[in-house]
Protein backbone atom coordinates (compact mmCIF):
# COMPACT_ATOMS: atom_id res chain seq x y z
CA UNK A 1 0.00 0.00 0.00
CA UNK A 2 2.95 2.00 1.55
CA UNK A 3 4.55 1.22 -2.77
CA UNK A 4 1.68 2.27 -4.12
CA UNK A 5 0.96 5.95 -2.52
CA UNK A 6 4.80 6.48 -3.16
CA UNK A 7 4.39 5.55 -6.71
CA UNK A 8 1.33 7.49 -7.21
CA UNK A 9 3.11 10.22 -5.57
CA UNK A 10 5.64 10.23 -7.67
CA UNK A 11 3.45 10.09 -10.51
CA UNK A 12 1.26 12.99 -9.86
CA UNK A 13 5.31 15.11 -8.71
CA UNK A 14 6.29 13.80 -12.17
CA UNK A 15 3.85 15.51 -14.01
CA UNK A 16 2.92 18.33 -12.07
CA UNK A 17 6.66 19.15 -12.54
CA UNK A 18 6.42 18.58 -15.93
CA UNK A 19 3.78 21.28 -16.73
CA UNK A 20 5.56 23.91 -14.41
CA UNK A 21 7.42 24.36 -17.46
CA UNK A 22 9.25 20.75 -18.45
CA UNK A 23 13.34 21.65 -17.19
CA UNK A 24 13.57 19.13 -14.91
CA UNK A 25 13.83 17.17 -18.34
CA UNK A 26 17.41 19.13 -18.82
CA UNK A 27 18.81 17.95 -15.34
CA UNK A 28 21.77 15.42 -15.55
CA UNK A 29 24.62 14.00 -13.71
CA UNK A 30 25.05 12.45 -10.80
CA UNK A 31 24.48 13.28 -6.96
CA UNK A 32 26.87 11.58 -4.50
CA UNK A 33 25.30 10.93 -1.25
CA UNK A 34 27.37 8.90 1.83
CA UNK A 35 26.83 8.13 5.39
CA UNK A 36 24.51 6.42 7.76
CA UNK A 37 23.45 3.07 7.02
CA UNK A 38 20.07 4.32 9.66
CA UNK A 39 18.88 6.18 6.31
CA UNK A 40 19.38 3.97 3.92
CA UNK A 41 15.44 3.31 3.34
CA UNK A 42 14.36 7.00 3.29
CA UNK A 43 17.72 7.97 0.77
CA UNK A 44 16.66 4.87 -1.27
CA UNK A 45 13.10 6.34 -1.42
CA UNK A 46 13.98 9.29 -2.23
CA UNK A 47 16.57 8.18 -4.56
CA UNK A 48 13.93 6.34 -6.76
CA UNK A 49 11.32 9.39 -6.71
CA UNK A 50 13.84 11.94 -7.66
CA UNK A 51 15.24 9.66 -10.53
CA UNK A 52 11.78 8.71 -11.79
CA UNK A 53 11.19 12.35 -12.44
CA UNK A 54 14.43 13.31 -13.62
CA UNK A 55 15.48 10.65 -16.26
CA UNK A 56 19.06 11.90 -16.61
CA UNK A 57 20.27 11.89 -13.06
CA UNK A 58 21.91 9.13 -11.12
CA UNK A 59 21.59 9.32 -7.43
CA UNK A 60 24.48 7.38 -5.28
CA UNK A 61 24.55 6.22 -1.78
CA UNK A 62 27.42 5.03 -0.35
CA UNK A 63 26.25 3.32 3.08
CA UNK A 64 29.46 4.00 5.76
CA UNK A 65 27.97 5.40 8.55
CA UNK A 66 27.76 9.19 9.73
CA UNK A 67 30.92 10.22 10.77
CA UNK A 68 32.08 8.70 7.50
CA UNK A 69 29.67 10.34 5.34
CA UNK A 70 30.68 13.80 7.28
CA UNK A 71 34.21 13.14 6.58
CA UNK A 72 33.34 12.57 3.30
CA UNK A 73 31.80 16.06 2.69
CA UNK A 74 34.36 17.96 4.50
CA UNK A 75 36.91 16.41 1.78
CA UNK A 76 34.81 16.56 -1.08
CA UNK A 77 34.07 13.22 -1.81
CA UNK A 78 30.04 13.66 -1.85
CA UNK A 79 27.80 16.11 -2.67
CA UNK A 80 25.70 15.56 0.26
CA UNK A 81 26.49 13.80 3.64
CA UNK A 82 23.73 12.02 5.56
CA UNK A 83 24.09 11.75 9.02
CA UNK A 84 21.59 10.10 11.81
CA UNK A 85 22.80 12.33 14.70
CA UNK A 86 23.52 16.54 14.69
CA UNK A 87 26.64 17.97 13.51
CA UNK A 88 29.41 18.12 16.24
CA UNK A 89 30.79 21.40 17.35
CA UNK A 90 34.20 20.69 15.52
CA UNK A 91 32.06 20.05 12.76
CA UNK A 92 30.22 22.80 12.00
CA UNK A 93 34.00 24.78 12.83
CA UNK A 94 35.13 22.55 10.19
CA UNK A 95 32.40 24.61 7.29
CA UNK A 96 29.59 22.30 7.54
CA UNK A 97 26.21 23.02 7.87
CA UNK A 98 23.01 20.04 8.58
CA UNK A 99 19.82 20.15 7.20
CA UNK A 100 17.14 18.09 9.16
CA UNK A 101 15.61 15.87 6.64
CA UNK A 102 13.27 13.88 9.17
CA UNK A 103 12.82 12.38 12.50
CA UNK A 104 13.80 8.59 13.59
CA UNK A 105 12.64 7.15 16.98
CA UNK A 106 15.27 4.60 18.30
CA UNK A 107 13.46 1.74 19.41
CA UNK A 108 14.91 -0.04 22.90
CA UNK A 109 14.48 -3.33 21.91
CA UNK A 110 14.03 -6.85 24.45
CA UNK A 111 13.63 -10.59 23.45
CA UNK A 112 9.83 -11.49 22.73
CA UNK A 113 10.20 -13.87 25.90
CA UNK A 114 10.89 -10.57 28.24
CA UNK A 115 7.83 -10.34 30.41
CA UNK A 116 9.00 -6.24 30.39
CA UNK A 117 6.76 -3.79 29.03
CA UNK A 118 7.69 -0.78 30.07
CA UNK A 119 10.44 1.23 31.11
CA UNK A 120 11.34 4.95 31.93
CA UNK A 121 13.99 6.89 30.09
CA UNK A 122 15.47 6.74 33.63
CA UNK A 123 15.32 2.73 34.54
CA UNK A 124 16.75 2.94 30.94
CA UNK A 125 19.93 5.06 31.51
CA UNK A 126 20.28 3.02 34.85
CA UNK A 127 20.44 -0.34 33.24
CA UNK A 128 22.53 0.86 30.65
CA UNK A 129 25.27 2.67 33.04
CA UNK A 130 25.03 -0.91 34.53
CA UNK A 131 23.31 0.18 38.07
CA UNK A 132 20.24 -2.28 37.36
CA UNK A 133 21.64 -5.45 36.25
CA UNK A 134 19.10 -8.22 36.72
CA UNK A 135 15.82 -8.11 35.22
CA UNK A 136 13.62 -8.76 38.67
CA UNK A 137 14.94 -4.79 39.48
CA UNK A 138 12.79 -3.55 36.65
CA UNK A 139 9.48 -6.04 36.96
CA UNK A 140 10.68 -9.11 34.73
CA UNK A 141 11.81 -12.33 35.52
CA UNK A 142 15.42 -13.20 37.63
CA UNK A 143 18.01 -12.97 34.74
CA UNK A 144 20.86 -10.97 34.45
CA UNK A 145 20.75 -8.04 32.01
CA UNK A 146 22.96 -8.27 28.35
CA UNK A 147 23.74 -5.19 27.02
CA UNK A 148 24.10 -5.02 23.52
CA UNK A 149 25.09 -1.79 21.89
CA UNK A 150 26.75 -0.51 18.09
CA UNK A 151 30.09 0.31 17.34
CA UNK A 152 31.18 3.66 17.98
CA UNK A 153 30.77 4.98 14.78
CA UNK A 154 27.38 4.22 14.65
CA UNK A 155 24.86 7.32 14.54
CA UNK A 156 22.46 5.02 16.39
CA UNK A 157 24.63 4.97 19.19
CA UNK A 158 25.22 8.23 19.71
CA UNK A 159 21.45 9.27 19.22
CA UNK A 160 20.68 6.69 21.85
CA UNK A 161 23.45 7.73 24.11
CA UNK A 162 23.12 11.75 23.61
CA UNK A 163 18.79 11.28 24.36
CA UNK A 164 18.78 9.03 26.92
CA UNK A 165 22.14 10.84 28.62
CA UNK A 166 24.45 7.98 29.27
CA UNK A 167 27.49 9.00 26.87
CA UNK A 168 30.56 7.16 27.25
CA UNK A 169 29.11 5.33 30.74
CA UNK A 170 27.32 2.50 29.22
CA UNK A 171 28.64 -1.25 29.82
CA UNK A 172 28.28 -2.93 26.66
CA UNK A 173 28.09 -6.62 26.81
CA UNK A 174 28.58 -6.38 23.11
CA UNK A 175 29.53 -4.20 20.33
CA UNK A 176 27.85 -4.70 16.99
CA UNK A 177 28.87 -2.87 14.12
CA UNK A 178 25.01 -3.08 12.17
CA UNK A 179 21.34 -2.80 13.71
CA UNK A 180 21.07 -6.11 11.35
CA UNK A 181 23.48 -7.86 14.30
CA UNK A 182 21.59 -6.15 16.69
CA UNK A 183 18.66 -7.82 16.30
CA UNK A 184 19.79 -11.13 15.50
CA UNK A 185 21.51 -10.76 18.92
CA UNK A 186 18.28 -9.65 20.80
CA UNK A 187 15.80 -11.99 19.17
CA UNK A 188 18.73 -14.84 20.31
CA UNK A 189 18.89 -14.30 23.69
CA UNK A 190 16.77 -13.80 26.36
CA UNK A 191 18.39 -11.94 28.70
CA UNK A 192 19.19 -9.31 25.80
CA UNK A 193 18.36 -5.16 25.21
CA UNK A 194 19.32 -3.11 22.79
CA UNK A 195 18.20 -0.05 20.70
CA UNK A 196 18.03 0.30 16.81
CA UNK A 197 15.98 2.62 14.29
CA UNK A 198 12.11 2.17 14.95
CA UNK A 199 12.03 1.62 10.97
CA UNK A 200 14.21 -1.48 11.19
CA UNK A 201 12.41 -2.91 13.79
CA UNK A 202 11.06 -6.51 13.12
CA UNK A 203 8.74 -9.00 15.03
CA UNK A 204 11.69 -11.37 15.65
CA UNK A 205 12.00 -8.66 19.09
CA UNK A 206 9.98 -6.77 21.14
CA UNK A 207 9.96 -2.65 21.05
CA UNK A 208 9.39 -1.53 24.91
CA UNK A 209 7.18 1.35 25.61
CA UNK A 210 9.59 3.92 26.85
CA UNK A 211 7.21 6.06 29.55
CA UNK A 212 3.92 3.92 28.93
CA UNK A 213 4.65 5.17 24.80
CA UNK A 214 5.52 2.56 22.13
CA UNK A 215 7.45 3.56 18.87
CA UNK A 216 5.40 4.48 16.41
CA UNK A 217 5.25 6.99 13.58
CA UNK A 218 2.31 8.95 15.36
CA UNK A 219 4.10 9.00 18.93
CA UNK A 220 7.89 9.84 17.28
CA UNK A 221 6.40 12.72 14.95
CA UNK A 222 4.12 14.29 17.52
CA UNK A 223 7.19 14.25 20.06
CA UNK A 224 5.27 12.13 23.07
CA UNK A 225 8.10 9.01 22.33
CA UNK A 226 10.89 10.49 24.12
CA UNK A 227 14.20 8.16 22.27
CA UNK A 228 14.57 10.01 19.08
CA UNK A 229 16.72 11.59 16.87
CA UNK A 230 17.48 13.82 13.25
CA UNK A 231 18.55 12.80 10.16
CA UNK A 232 20.71 15.42 8.80
CA UNK A 233 21.44 16.72 5.44
CA UNK A 234 25.76 17.21 5.71
CA UNK A 235 26.57 20.10 2.89
CA UNK A 236 29.50 22.90 2.64
CA UNK A 237 28.86 26.31 4.39
CA UNK A 238 31.03 28.11 1.78
CA UNK A 239 30.04 26.07 -1.27
CA UNK A 240 26.48 26.43 -2.99
CA UNK A 241 25.33 22.72 -4.75
CA UNK A 242 24.82 22.94 -8.17
CA UNK A 243 22.80 21.06 -11.02
CA UNK A 244 21.52 17.75 -9.68
CA UNK A 245 22.52 17.98 -6.75
CA UNK A 246 20.91 21.17 -5.98
CA UNK A 247 17.93 19.54 -7.48
CA UNK A 248 17.61 16.40 -5.41
CA UNK A 249 18.45 18.51 -2.31
CA UNK A 250 15.87 20.81 -2.84
CA UNK A 251 13.27 17.90 -3.54
CA UNK A 252 13.90 16.04 -0.41
CA UNK A 253 13.77 18.96 1.80
CA UNK A 254 10.37 20.14 0.17
CA UNK A 255 6.75 19.22 1.37
CA UNK A 256 6.71 17.19 -2.05
CA UNK A 257 8.74 14.62 -0.42
CA UNK A 258 7.21 14.09 2.76
CA UNK A 259 4.91 11.37 1.29
CA UNK A 260 7.73 9.45 0.38
CA UNK A 261 9.82 10.40 3.39
CA UNK A 262 6.42 8.93 5.72
CA UNK A 263 6.58 5.52 3.48
CA UNK A 264 9.91 5.00 4.76
CA UNK A 265 9.34 4.66 7.98
CA UNK A 266 10.52 8.03 9.48
CA UNK A 267 8.52 11.23 10.04
CA UNK A 268 9.48 14.41 7.40
CA UNK A 269 10.73 17.67 9.40
CA UNK A 270 9.67 20.37 6.71
CA UNK B 1 69.93 -15.40 -35.08
CA UNK B 2 71.83 -16.52 -31.67
CA UNK B 3 72.11 -12.83 -30.90
CA UNK B 4 68.60 -12.17 -31.80
CA UNK B 5 68.08 -15.13 -29.33
CA UNK B 6 69.54 -13.59 -26.66
CA UNK B 7 67.77 -10.23 -26.73
CA UNK B 8 64.29 -12.23 -26.66
CA UNK B 9 65.58 -14.13 -23.76
CA UNK B 10 66.91 -10.76 -22.26
CA UNK B 11 63.55 -9.19 -22.96
CA UNK B 12 61.71 -11.99 -21.01
CA UNK B 13 63.87 -11.88 -18.49
CA UNK B 14 63.49 -8.62 -17.97
CA UNK B 15 59.37 -8.80 -17.78
CA UNK B 16 59.92 -11.47 -15.07
CA UNK B 17 61.99 -9.57 -12.84
CA UNK B 18 60.00 -6.18 -13.60
CA UNK B 19 56.35 -8.63 -11.97
CA UNK B 20 58.93 -9.71 -9.54
CA UNK B 21 59.78 -6.65 -8.52
CA UNK B 22 56.30 -5.58 -8.49
CA UNK B 23 55.41 -7.80 -5.42
CA UNK B 24 58.66 -7.04 -3.80
CA UNK B 25 57.37 -3.25 -4.31
CA UNK B 26 54.05 -3.66 -2.65
CA UNK B 27 55.30 -5.47 0.51
CA UNK B 28 58.14 -2.74 0.78
CA UNK B 29 55.62 0.01 -0.12
CA UNK B 30 53.03 -1.52 2.81
CA UNK B 31 55.86 -1.64 5.09
CA UNK B 32 57.82 1.65 4.94
CA UNK B 33 54.01 2.73 5.32
CA UNK B 34 52.72 1.17 8.11
CA UNK B 35 55.99 1.99 9.76
CA UNK B 36 56.28 6.00 9.01
CA UNK B 37 52.07 6.07 9.71
CA UNK B 38 53.14 3.56 12.70
CA UNK B 39 55.28 5.12 14.59
CA UNK B 40 53.50 9.14 15.48
CA UNK B 41 51.05 8.16 17.56
CA UNK B 42 53.61 5.53 19.86
CA UNK B 43 55.72 8.24 19.93
CA UNK B 44 53.17 10.31 21.42
CA UNK B 45 51.58 7.95 23.52
CA UNK B 46 54.98 6.25 24.92
CA UNK B 47 56.04 2.75 23.74
CA UNK B 48 55.42 1.14 27.36
CA UNK B 49 52.09 2.81 27.55
CA UNK B 50 51.14 1.84 23.94
CA UNK B 51 51.85 -1.56 24.48
CA UNK B 52 51.35 -2.17 28.66
CA UNK B 53 48.60 0.21 29.03
CA UNK B 54 45.75 -1.80 29.90
CA UNK B 55 43.31 0.73 29.40
CA UNK B 56 41.95 1.19 25.64
CA UNK B 57 39.51 4.76 25.61
CA UNK B 58 40.21 6.76 22.53
CA UNK B 59 37.05 8.55 22.37
CA UNK B 60 36.76 8.91 26.42
CA UNK B 61 37.21 12.93 27.70
CA UNK B 62 40.86 11.75 28.69
CA UNK B 63 41.76 9.27 26.07
CA UNK B 64 43.70 6.11 27.17
CA UNK B 65 45.56 4.36 24.14
CA UNK B 66 46.71 0.94 26.26
CA UNK B 67 46.31 -2.10 23.69
CA UNK B 68 47.66 -4.68 25.97
CA UNK B 69 43.73 -6.03 25.99
CA UNK B 70 44.21 -6.63 22.25
CA UNK B 71 47.53 -8.17 22.31
CA UNK B 72 46.91 -10.52 25.07
CA UNK B 73 43.35 -11.67 23.42
CA UNK B 74 44.98 -11.90 20.05
CA UNK B 75 47.65 -14.47 21.89
CA UNK B 76 44.48 -15.95 23.48
CA UNK B 77 42.46 -16.38 20.95
CA UNK B 78 45.28 -17.54 18.36
CA UNK B 79 46.57 -20.16 21.71
CA UNK B 80 43.36 -21.61 22.04
CA UNK B 81 42.50 -21.89 18.26
CA UNK B 82 45.87 -23.52 17.58
CA UNK B 83 45.11 -25.68 21.06
CA UNK B 84 41.90 -27.55 19.93
CA UNK B 85 42.58 -27.15 15.92
CA UNK B 86 45.84 -28.58 15.78
CA UNK B 87 44.95 -31.99 17.29
CA UNK B 88 41.93 -32.67 15.35
CA UNK B 89 43.81 -31.16 12.07
CA UNK B 90 46.76 -33.42 12.72
CA UNK B 91 45.13 -36.77 13.53
CA UNK B 92 42.94 -35.92 10.43
CA UNK B 93 45.66 -35.54 8.24
CA UNK B 94 47.44 -38.95 9.65
CA UNK B 95 44.55 -40.74 9.01
CA UNK B 96 43.87 -39.25 5.36
CA UNK B 97 47.52 -39.39 4.54
CA UNK B 98 48.11 -43.31 5.69
CA UNK B 99 44.99 -44.76 6.66
CA UNK B 100 41.88 -43.38 4.57
CA UNK B 101 40.48 -45.70 1.79
CA UNK B 102 40.65 -43.47 -1.24
CA UNK B 103 37.05 -42.64 -1.86
CA UNK B 104 37.07 -41.55 2.28
CA UNK B 105 39.87 -39.66 1.33
CA UNK B 106 38.71 -37.88 -1.93
CA UNK B 107 35.35 -36.96 0.40
CA UNK B 108 36.66 -36.05 3.29
CA UNK B 109 39.83 -33.62 1.28
CA UNK B 110 36.88 -32.22 -0.97
CA UNK B 111 35.47 -30.87 2.20
CA UNK B 112 38.44 -29.60 3.51
CA UNK B 113 38.99 -27.69 0.48
CA UNK B 114 35.18 -26.34 0.72
CA UNK B 115 36.05 -25.52 3.99
CA UNK B 116 38.80 -23.35 2.84
CA UNK B 117 36.70 -21.62 0.53
CA UNK B 118 33.87 -20.59 2.85
CA UNK B 119 34.18 -16.77 3.15
CA UNK B 120 35.29 -15.73 6.93
CA UNK B 121 31.62 -14.03 7.11
CA UNK B 122 29.49 -17.17 6.98
CA UNK B 123 31.59 -18.38 9.86
CA UNK B 124 31.07 -15.46 11.62
CA UNK B 125 27.05 -15.37 10.66
CA UNK B 126 27.26 -19.22 12.03
CA UNK B 127 29.14 -18.31 15.01
CA UNK B 128 26.28 -15.66 15.50
CA UNK B 129 23.32 -17.24 14.93
CA UNK B 130 24.25 -21.00 16.32
CA UNK B 131 27.32 -20.78 18.20
CA UNK B 132 26.91 -17.98 20.32
CA UNK B 133 22.99 -18.63 21.46
CA UNK B 134 24.48 -22.82 22.40
CA UNK B 135 27.46 -21.52 24.60
CA UNK B 136 24.74 -19.26 26.19
CA UNK B 137 22.75 -23.00 27.06
CA UNK B 138 25.69 -25.08 27.64
CA UNK B 139 27.32 -22.90 29.90
CA UNK B 140 24.19 -21.17 31.29
CA UNK B 141 25.43 -17.79 31.14
CA UNK B 142 23.47 -14.62 30.06
CA UNK B 143 25.77 -14.47 27.17
CA UNK B 144 27.71 -16.82 25.00
CA UNK B 145 29.75 -14.07 23.01
CA UNK B 146 33.38 -13.63 23.67
CA UNK B 147 36.69 -15.19 23.97
CA UNK B 148 35.67 -18.96 23.62
CA UNK B 149 33.28 -18.10 20.75
CA UNK B 150 36.10 -16.81 18.81
CA UNK B 151 38.53 -19.43 19.55
CA UNK B 152 36.22 -22.37 18.27
CA UNK B 153 35.73 -20.49 15.68
CA UNK B 154 39.20 -19.48 14.73
CA UNK B 155 39.54 -23.15 15.23
CA UNK B 156 37.27 -24.37 12.61
CA UNK B 157 38.73 -22.16 10.68
CA UNK B 158 42.47 -22.64 10.59
CA UNK B 159 41.62 -26.36 10.11
CA UNK B 160 42.03 -26.43 6.08
CA UNK B 161 45.49 -24.86 6.21
CA UNK B 162 46.82 -27.22 8.79
CA UNK B 163 45.26 -30.36 7.55
CA UNK B 164 46.09 -29.66 3.56
CA UNK B 165 49.59 -29.04 4.76
CA UNK B 166 50.48 -32.06 7.06
CA UNK B 167 48.63 -34.13 4.62
CA UNK B 168 51.50 -33.08 1.82
CA UNK B 169 54.33 -33.22 3.93
CA UNK B 170 53.42 -36.73 5.46
CA UNK B 171 52.93 -37.70 1.56
CA UNK B 172 56.21 -36.92 0.90
CA UNK B 173 57.50 -39.40 3.27
CA UNK B 174 59.83 -41.64 1.72
CA UNK B 175 57.64 -45.06 1.33
CA UNK B 176 61.12 -47.08 2.13
CA UNK B 177 61.38 -45.65 5.23
CA UNK B 178 58.10 -47.06 6.08
CA UNK B 179 58.67 -50.19 4.42
CA UNK B 180 62.16 -50.58 6.46
CA UNK B 181 60.04 -49.88 10.13
CA UNK B 182 57.14 -51.93 8.90
CA UNK B 183 59.79 -55.21 8.30
CA UNK B 184 60.87 -54.68 10.90
CA UNK B 185 57.97 -55.66 12.92
CA UNK B 186 56.38 -52.42 14.09
CA UNK B 187 52.71 -51.94 13.66
CA UNK B 188 51.35 -49.64 11.01
CA UNK B 189 50.28 -47.49 13.89
CA UNK B 190 53.41 -47.37 15.46
CA UNK B 191 55.17 -46.58 11.61
CA UNK B 192 52.91 -43.40 11.39
CA UNK B 193 53.73 -41.95 14.47
CA UNK B 194 57.35 -43.50 14.92
CA UNK B 195 58.29 -42.56 11.58
CA UNK B 196 56.59 -40.92 9.58
CA UNK B 197 55.35 -37.96 11.54
CA UNK B 198 59.11 -37.56 12.57
CA UNK B 199 59.96 -37.49 9.12
CA UNK B 200 57.26 -35.06 8.30
CA UNK B 201 57.66 -32.59 11.50
CA UNK B 202 59.08 -29.38 9.70
CA UNK B 203 56.54 -29.50 7.75
CA UNK B 204 53.55 -29.90 10.10
CA UNK B 205 55.36 -27.73 12.29
CA UNK B 206 54.91 -25.03 9.14
CA UNK B 207 51.75 -26.63 8.84
CA UNK B 208 50.78 -25.21 12.75
CA UNK B 209 52.68 -21.77 12.07
CA UNK B 210 50.38 -20.75 8.77
CA UNK B 211 47.74 -21.36 10.73
CA UNK B 212 48.52 -19.09 13.69
CA UNK B 213 49.11 -16.71 10.83
CA UNK B 214 45.58 -17.20 9.87
CA UNK B 215 44.14 -16.96 13.33
CA UNK B 216 45.46 -14.15 14.15
CA UNK B 217 45.27 -12.01 11.19
CA UNK B 218 41.29 -12.87 11.39
CA UNK B 219 38.79 -9.84 11.68
CA UNK B 220 35.31 -10.37 10.18
CA UNK B 221 34.31 -13.76 11.55
CA UNK B 222 35.93 -12.72 15.12
CA UNK B 223 34.43 -9.36 15.23
CA UNK B 224 30.58 -11.06 15.05
CA UNK B 225 31.42 -13.74 18.18
CA UNK B 226 34.00 -11.62 20.23
CA UNK B 227 31.59 -8.72 21.45
CA UNK B 228 34.28 -5.79 20.12
CA UNK B 229 34.31 -4.54 24.28
CA UNK B 230 38.11 -3.65 24.98
CA UNK B 231 38.30 -6.19 27.95
CA UNK B 232 41.17 -8.60 29.25
CA UNK B 233 40.81 -11.87 28.31
CA UNK B 234 40.40 -12.55 31.96
CA UNK B 235 37.87 -15.47 31.49
CA UNK B 236 36.44 -17.68 28.56
CA UNK B 237 33.21 -15.98 28.51
CA UNK B 238 34.32 -12.61 28.53
CA UNK B 239 33.73 -10.19 25.53
CA UNK B 240 37.04 -8.97 23.97
CA UNK B 241 38.54 -7.02 21.25
CA UNK B 242 41.27 -8.52 18.59
CA UNK B 243 43.92 -6.41 17.44
CA UNK B 244 42.63 -6.64 13.90
CA UNK B 245 39.03 -5.91 15.09
CA UNK B 246 40.50 -3.24 16.32
CA UNK B 247 41.69 -1.35 13.61
CA UNK B 248 38.53 -2.50 11.36
CA UNK B 249 36.13 -1.13 14.30
CA UNK B 250 37.47 2.20 14.65
CA UNK B 251 38.77 3.20 10.59
CA UNK B 252 35.37 4.14 9.21
CA UNK B 253 35.21 7.34 12.23
CA UNK B 254 38.23 7.46 13.73
CA UNK B 255 40.15 10.80 13.62
CA UNK B 256 43.07 13.08 15.09
CA UNK B 257 45.54 10.47 17.28
CA UNK B 258 43.15 7.77 17.65
CA UNK B 259 43.64 6.76 13.82
CA UNK B 260 47.24 7.08 14.43
CA UNK B 261 47.15 5.14 17.11
CA UNK B 262 45.23 2.34 14.81
CA UNK B 263 48.01 2.15 12.38
CA UNK B 264 50.23 1.66 15.28
CA UNK B 265 48.50 -1.34 15.92
CA UNK B 266 48.58 -2.38 12.63
CA UNK B 267 52.33 -1.97 13.28
CA UNK B 268 51.99 -4.00 16.13
CA UNK B 269 49.95 -6.79 13.75
CA UNK B 270 52.18 -6.53 11.18
CA UNK B 271 55.12 -6.97 13.62
CA UNK B 272 53.60 -9.94 14.95
CA UNK B 273 52.84 -11.53 11.46
CA UNK B 274 56.12 -11.04 10.66
CA UNK B 275 57.77 -12.98 13.48
CA UNK B 276 55.60 -15.96 12.25
CA UNK B 277 56.42 -15.60 8.68
CA UNK B 278 60.41 -15.91 10.20
CA UNK B 279 59.52 -18.68 12.57
CA UNK B 280 57.71 -20.26 8.80
CA UNK B 281 60.79 -19.81 7.10
CA UNK B 282 63.07 -21.18 9.81
CA UNK B 283 61.29 -24.81 9.69
CA UNK B 284 60.73 -24.54 6.02
CA UNK B 285 64.37 -24.21 5.75
CA UNK B 286 65.13 -27.08 8.02
CA UNK B 287 62.91 -29.42 6.09
CA UNK B 288 65.57 -28.60 2.89
CA UNK B 289 68.72 -29.87 5.03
Amino acid sequence: MKKIISIALAAVLALSLAACGGNSDSLSGKVATDGSTSMEKVIGALKETFEAQNTGVEVTYNPTGSGSGITAVAEGRCDIGLSSRNLKDSEVAQGLVGTVLAYDGIAVIVNPENTVEVLTVEQIAAIYTGEITNWSEVGGIDAEIVLIGRDASSGTRSGFEEIVGVEDACQYRQELTSNGDVLTTVASNPGAIGYASVATVKDTVKALKVGGVAPTNETVKDGSYAIQRPFVLVTKADTELTGAAKAFFDFITSSDANEVITAAGVVPAN
Amino acid sequence: MKKKRNLLENIIHGVFLILGLITVGCVLMITIYLVISGIPAIREIGLVEFLFGDTWAPTAAQPQYGILPFILTSIAGTGGAILIGVPIGFFTAVYLAKKAPKRVKEVVGQAVSLLAGIPSVVYGLVGMTVLVPGIRRIFRIPDGSGLLASIIVLSVMILPSIIKMSVTALEAVPKEYEDASLALGATPEETWFRVSVPAAKSGIAAAVVLGIGRAIGEAMAVMMVAGNVANMPNSPFQTVMFLTTAVSYGMGYSDGLYRQALFSIALVLFLFVMLINAVLDFFLKGEQK
